[in-house]
């Protein structure tokens, strides 16, 4: 009992500050441009974390999460637009106060729920591989639901939606076009309470049994099947949980964008996940939300400053930096708030800052040899 | 046992509470986030609101025109183009006392071709900058992206190139000043019969692309119906090496013409694999074949070949030597189509800001839907009800590595 009021109360404070936040008009008061960034790195935050779960705690290599997030785009994209024109004829419905958000929430579970499906009938087959052979499958999982979905025949208009069966419009995604005009009814309060419940659910999962089970696949396979851990139902389990948050992270894009492209869910997609989850740290959840944030808000922030010509060349360069001075990631495995606890703590945080003395004094030594010389 | 029961009776009552309430206020903040945005359009702006009859000749000052496209990522090379074409069209306007007496300034940004970034740069250059009406993207997904946001905030956008129908669909502050996909398709089609005189025709379609099936589907409606038979439909996906069965297929339905509405890499290599079975018949295709690199894969095989293109620099009118003579002394090199279409996306824009007679946004929307006859570098334009423009399209024969300029086809009243 105390072990779900310990997993539901910070959500329950969490999303109730969030509301009073939302009420009072907060996220407006950075200003729409702001706004707009912090939508899409509470998204990010959703991807990065979700892919934790299978890179990050369960150690298997996916790169194809750009396609459980098309799925899940496009599911949700569909039941909003759909939806809300066979329910109310058009969004948002100005009779039932708080109707439009309940279409929009079923539409992010469901999103949710067929990515999950997706992930379930993948892992079962294609777990049992390892390494480069489970990287290969999912990519080209990935790549196959994005050309499925290419095959859609445009999306229909208002008119046109009576005129056909509820489970027919399933075939009408837009994807040889563009799938346009989804209601954009993504918001601060929306994004930010999904971001929530994910960073709690991940780092219950990561105390629990079940995340130990797979911090300890990730580990050592051979050792952890020894234990008696049933190694492909946790990868399995852990493909599932990722592909379902990858899902609604996919229809809070789609509804935040409001227009879908099948062709911006390619292997690009992907590594922009993949770049999170190594930066932040395999399997750290603070990690991975730092990343989100750094790698998502450096183009807003760069474009501020007047530098965003060289939005490549710093975006490449500091990743080949903190790959050098920081391999495993900016926290390893850890938490930002363990990292450098303790005396384990204290030699980490003596090597990081060292790092960088080591380089400069490795100049200064290697400047003096030439101007002496 | 008990007491815990009671804390999570109390935990659900709150969760349901704020749940519901949190329904009740989102839809809420979402009329209020409407109602806010409809405010802007008097008031932001702020030259207008200073100044709410024009003032000719007046004082001076600047009206600050927004521009977005791909300065960097796989399109850069388009953003670069119509960057210039615009950069050289506010050169001219301003040359020539800019508009309602004030000189125009271009803020621009990056989207890095990307529809996330394309959002965000145009909410900032709509809620910071406060820019009087954007023009922007070639890339018809970044379009819509940046689209909606102008469509929201009540500024008027003009894309120079983007040709998906979906653009300016339902979204009446979108505007563009090339032609559509279909369109492209149907002068084609008209082409084909009409001037090469060939009635057998087959497609080779790149299936991932929506530009590519929107050329295909439109040259086969209108090619049945001038009275031509399409013998063979053949598909691929972007990145292909192989072509042959496809082209053999092809080869044995024996067509006098292949359409081949893909892009450049891809057609090249289509070109070279056909003329390697012996397909010696016409190749024909749209304005994604416009590329130098088209010639330094394709080769050889690409003689006898013609594509549909928004614009010709060899084409004998004044505004075009005018504009291409321009462009070489400032650039250097000879303008590209994207580069005549983003200049005259701002001259078409100065010249609704000049009809409006003030830069209020809602003048400048209506004076750009209703231009008529607007002499542009790629032809007369006029903005229809769906705020596409009606003008013709430029056809260009590839012979001996370079493509020169044959027709025009106009679109039939």
């Amino acid at each position: 009992m105390t072990g779900t009021l310990k997993g539901l109360l910070p959500i329950a404070i969490g999303i109730a500050i969030l509301f009073v936040f939302q009420a009072v008009g907060g996220p407006s008061m950075f200003g729409a441009y702001q706004e707009d960034a912090l939508l899409v790195i509470g998204i990010n935050i959703v991807l990065g974390l979700s892919l934790n779960i299978v890179n990050g705690f369960t150690g298997q290599f996916s790169i194809g999460h750009a396609g459980f997030m098309a799925l899940g785009a496009y599911a949700g994209g569909a039941i909003t637009y759909y939806g809300a024109i066979k329910l109310w004829g058009s969004y948002p419905p100005e009779l039932p106060p708080g109707t439009g958000d309940l279409l929009f929430v079923v539409a992010l579970v469901c999103a949710g729920l067929v990515a999950a499906g997706a992930g379930y009938l993948v892992g079962l087959p294609s777990l049992r591989l390892r390494g480069d052979y489970l990287a290969i499958v999912t990519l080209g999982f990935a790549e196959i639901i994005r050309i499925i979905i290419t095959q859609t025949e445009p999306v229909l208009s208002k008119q046109e939606v009576s005129q056909h069966s509820t489970l027919s419009l399933f075939k009408y995604l837009g994807g040889k076009s563009i799938f346009d005009r989804i209601p954009r009814v993504t918001n601060f309060f929306w994004v930010y309470s999904v971001v929530l419940i994910v960073i709690v659910v991940c780092y219950r999962l990561k105390q629990s049994t079940h995340g130990r089970a797979m911090l300890s696949v990730r580990e050592n396979e051979i050792a952890a099947e020894a234990m008696g851990v049933h190694t492909t139902r946790f990868k399995v389990r852990a493909f599932v949980m990722a592909a379902f948050f990858a899902g609604v992270a996919g229809g809070l894009y789609a509804m935040k964008l409001g227009n879908l492209d099948a062709n911006r869910f390619d292997f690009q997609r992907s590594f922009e996940s993949i770049v999170m989850v190594v930066l932040g740290g395999m399997g750290s959840i603070s990690g991975v939300c730092l990343a989100a944030v750094l790698v998502t808000y450096a183009p807003y922030l760069l474009r501020d400053v007047g530098l965003d010509q060289y939005r490549m060349v710093i975006y490449s360069l500091s990743l080949v930096v903190l790959m050098v001075v920081r391999p495993q990631g900016l926290f390893g495995m850890h938490e930002a708030w363990t990292v450098f606890a303790g005396e384990a703590g204290r030699r980490r945080w003596q090597s990081f800052i060292g790092t960088p003395k080591r380089w400069y004094l490795g100049v200064r030594a290697y400047a003096r040899k030439v101007v002496g010389t | 046992m008990v007491r815990s029961r009671s804390s999570v009776q109390v935990l659900v009552g709150v969760l349901s509470l704020t749940l519901s309430a949190a329904l009740a206020t989102t839809s809420a903040g979402c009329d209020k986030l409407r109602g806010k945005k409809k405010k802007p359009a008097p008031s932001a702006s702020p030259s207008a609101s200073a100044s709410p009859s024009p003032t000719p000749g007046g004082e001076g000052g600047t009206i600050l025109i927004g521009e977005f496209g791909s300065m960097t990522g796989a399109e850069a090379s388009f953003g670069e183009s119509t960057h210039k074409g615009i950069e050289l069209a506010l050169e001219h306007i301003n040359a020539k006392g800019g508009v309602l007496g004030k000189q125009l300034k271009l803020k621009s940004y990056d989207d890095a071709g990307n529809p996330e970034q394309a959002t965000a740069v145009v909410t900032k250059l709509v809620t910071d900058d406060k820019v009087t009406a954007i023009l922007g993207e070639v890339a018809s997904n970044l379009s819509i992206a940046g689209g909606q946001v102008a469509q929201d905030s009540g500024t008027p956008m003009i894309s120079p190139s983007s040709t998906n129908v979906q653009v300016t669909k339902d979204r009446d502050h979108v505007f563009r000043v090339c032609f559509i996909d279909p369109f492209q398709g149907f002068a084609m089609a008209k082409f084909t019969t009409e001037t090469l005189k060939h009635t057998k025709a087959a497609i080779l379609r790149d299936q991932t692309q929506s530009y590519s099936q929107g050329l295909a589907d439109a040259f086969k409606d209108a090619y049945v119906k001038m009275g031509g038979s399409i013998v063979a439909d053949e598909s691929y996906s972007k990145g292909d090496k192989n072509f042959n069965s496809q082209l053999s297929k092809i080869k044995a339905a024996k067509p006098e013409v292949i359409f081949l509405p893909g892009y450049y890499s891809d057609v090249a290599t289509i070109a070279k694999q056909a003329r390697q079975l012996g397909l010696k018949l016409p190749l024909l295709g749209g304005d994604g074949w416009d590329s130098p690199e088209l010639f330094q894969i394709g080769g050889q095989a690409l003689d006898n070949t013609y594509f549909s293109n928004h614009y010709s620099h060899e084409e004998p009118r004044d505004a075009v030597k005018v504009f291409v003579g321009d462009f070489q002394k400032k650039f250097g090199i000879i303008p590209d189509g994207l580069a005549a279409l983003g200049y005259d996306a701002a001259m078409l824009l100065a010249d609704a800001m000049r009809r409006a007679g003030s830069t209020d946004k809602k003048a400048i929307r209506d004076a750009i839907a209703s231009t008529k006859d607007f002499p542009g570098v790629t032809g007369t334009i006029t903005i229809d009800a769906e705020r596409n423009s009606q003008k013709p399209a430029v056809i260009l024969k590839i012979e001996g590595g370079k493509a020169s300029y044959v027709a025009s086809v106009a679109p039939t009243p």
